[in-house]
């Protein structure tokens, strides 16, 4: 396979609050539930903010770092499960907004968490087959937790994109793999504003159970052990299950800490692993490899195995901002600004 | 219904996309099909131009009292933002407390929701004001 990332970016909003402030208002102990959870604040959207804009945003930081003309990109897929409209494609503004319109394909994915590498598969097809030069996958969320749910203290916002194509790689994608089973540890039913979840089943039968059964078949596929690699990224919708799980297959701390952003962002749902591989992208050193293993509940996991290039070093160089970079000077909020800020609140007539 | 009208706007609103005279070098945004200096003379010279979003304010306000529509982010800054390329446009300076807003801070555009024709209705995007990072 000789297909990978060309160009890569990432967008977290600037809003945050803790845990502390949101037990405050259900009485609980946030701080300790935080604790428990891994989370040391979550991100929040702006009024003014969604799927749409940080997707719009993500794409335009992965299209500046690259040298390639928006008109070459042959197909846009966007992951999500917050895509502000039902009926009308994120991906069509995500197009015009980059500039890659009208000659391409363009589609809008949903997979629970996992949407985003779903697209970042497509275009990998689409590419490897010379269907398409170049493909932009991006995985975005604005996720929801029911007031007072202890989901409402890890759902967060933010979302990544990747150009993938054949040439001017910057990190190459030797080999993807998935896992797919129907279990039902997370949905959200059409018209329903919050996700319900099945408690503890999310985690050995669900979360636990696809990402050891992907792995494995990644391990399998390329020969390889967890030593191999010098950067792994879980799916996190906390900050415990992907240490946890990391462990137990053979991965040590100095491995994880750059994939994982959820203590410090939230779980960004079809953006975290994508972001987490957005802020790899940003340390690694040409000839690192990287284990990528995405979940997505209903359920599935999805494996990539990443070797970067010489040319990332390049690629960094100029005006070219970090994920860290961009998550400076942050706005911390209480629970009311919050609840307002989400449409927690409702206004009659507005 | 106003789904067409923001619908003809949208190269402009999403990409800055401007106009710049060919026989003056003067550019404008939003875009005119006639510069108004050279007038027929700038007839089929009107050219396209991406802006680049970058640009410092030369003047602001704190709005208290704001439109339905932003009622959820008042007290919010308006600013006259000097482009780089020249033209002087009107914006929202967003991501920032209105305190920290200052004449001469250069800011950069993002891509924002503007507004929405109701819960049921379209959503309009466009640019806004960031300072600089």
């Amino acid at each position: 396979m000789t297909v990978g990332i060309v160009g890569y970016g990432g967008y977290v909003p600037k809003y945050r609050i803790t845990p502390d402030n949101i037990g405050k208002v259900w009485g609980v102990d946030g701080a300790a539930r935080g604790k428990g959870l891994g989370i040391q604040m979550k991100s929040i959207p702006s009024p003014d903010e969604d799927v749409i804009t940080i997707a719009v945003s993500a794409a335009r930081k992965a299209m500046k770092g690259c040298d390639v003309c928006p008109d070459d990109i042959g197909a846009i897929y966007v992951g999500s499960e917050s895509h502000p409209y039902a009926v009308k494609p994120t991906a069509t503004i995500v197009s015009e907004a980059i500039g890659a319109a009208p000659d391409l394909t363009a589609a809008d994915y949903e997979f629970a968490c996992k949407a985003g590498t779903a697209a970042i598969q497509t275009c990998m097809g689409l590419v490897l087959s010379d269907m398409v030069k170049y493909g932009m996958a991006i995985g975005a969320d604005t996720s929801q937790g029911a007031p007072g749910d202890p989901l409402e203290y890890s759902a967060s916002a933010g979302g990544a994109a990747f150009l993938i194509g054949k040439e001017n790689m910057i990190a190459e994608i030797n080999h993807t793999v998935s896992y797919t089973t129907d279990t039902p540890d997370f949905w959200r039913r059409e018209g329903q504003m919050y996700p319900k979840h099945a408690g503890r089943f999310t985690g050995e039968p669900a979360y636990f159970k696809h990402i050891n059964a992907c792995s494995h078949k990644l391990f399998q596929a390329m020969g390889t052990k967890p030593d191999d690699y010098q950067h792994a990224i879980f799916h996190q919708p906390n900050g415990k299950f992907p240490l946890r799980i990391g462990k137990s297959m053979g991965f040590g701390p100095d491995q994880m800490k750059y994939g994982l952003l959820t203590p410090i962002i939230g779980n960004t749902y079809s953006g975290a692993v994508p972001l987490g591989l957005t802020n790899v992208l940003d340390h690694a050193a040409p000839g690192d490899r990287i284990f990528v293993m995405a979940y997505g509940s209903g359920a599935g996991s999805d494996g990539f195995d990443i070797t970067v290039k010489d040319s990332i070093e390049d690629y960094r160089k100029g005006d070219w901002c970090s994920l860290d970079c961009s998550n400076q000077d942050l706005i911390y909020l209480d629970y009311a600004n919050y609840a307002k800020f989400r449409g927690k609140i409702k206004m009659g007539g507005v | 219904m106003e789904v067409a009208r923001f619908w003809r706007e949208n190269q402009s609103r999403y990409n800055m996309q401007g106009k710049k005279c060919g026989a003056c070098g003067i550019v404008y945004f939003p875009p005119r099909d006639l510069c108004p200096k050279c007038r027929r003379e700038s007839i089929g010279k009107m050219e396209k131009l991406k802006l680049s979003g970058k640009g410092k304010i030369i003047s602001y306000t704190v709005v208290h009292d704001g439109l339905p529509a932003f009622s959820m982010q008042v007290p919010y800054t308006m600013a006259i933002i000097e482009l780089e390329e020249g033209p002087k446009i009107t914006g929202q300076i967003v991501d920032v407390k209105p305190d920290e807003v200052k004449i001469g801070t250069e800011v950069e555009a993002v891509f924002r929701k503007l507004g929405q024709e109701g819960e049921c209705g379209v959503i309009h995007y466009g640019y806004k004001f960031v300072p600089k990072e």
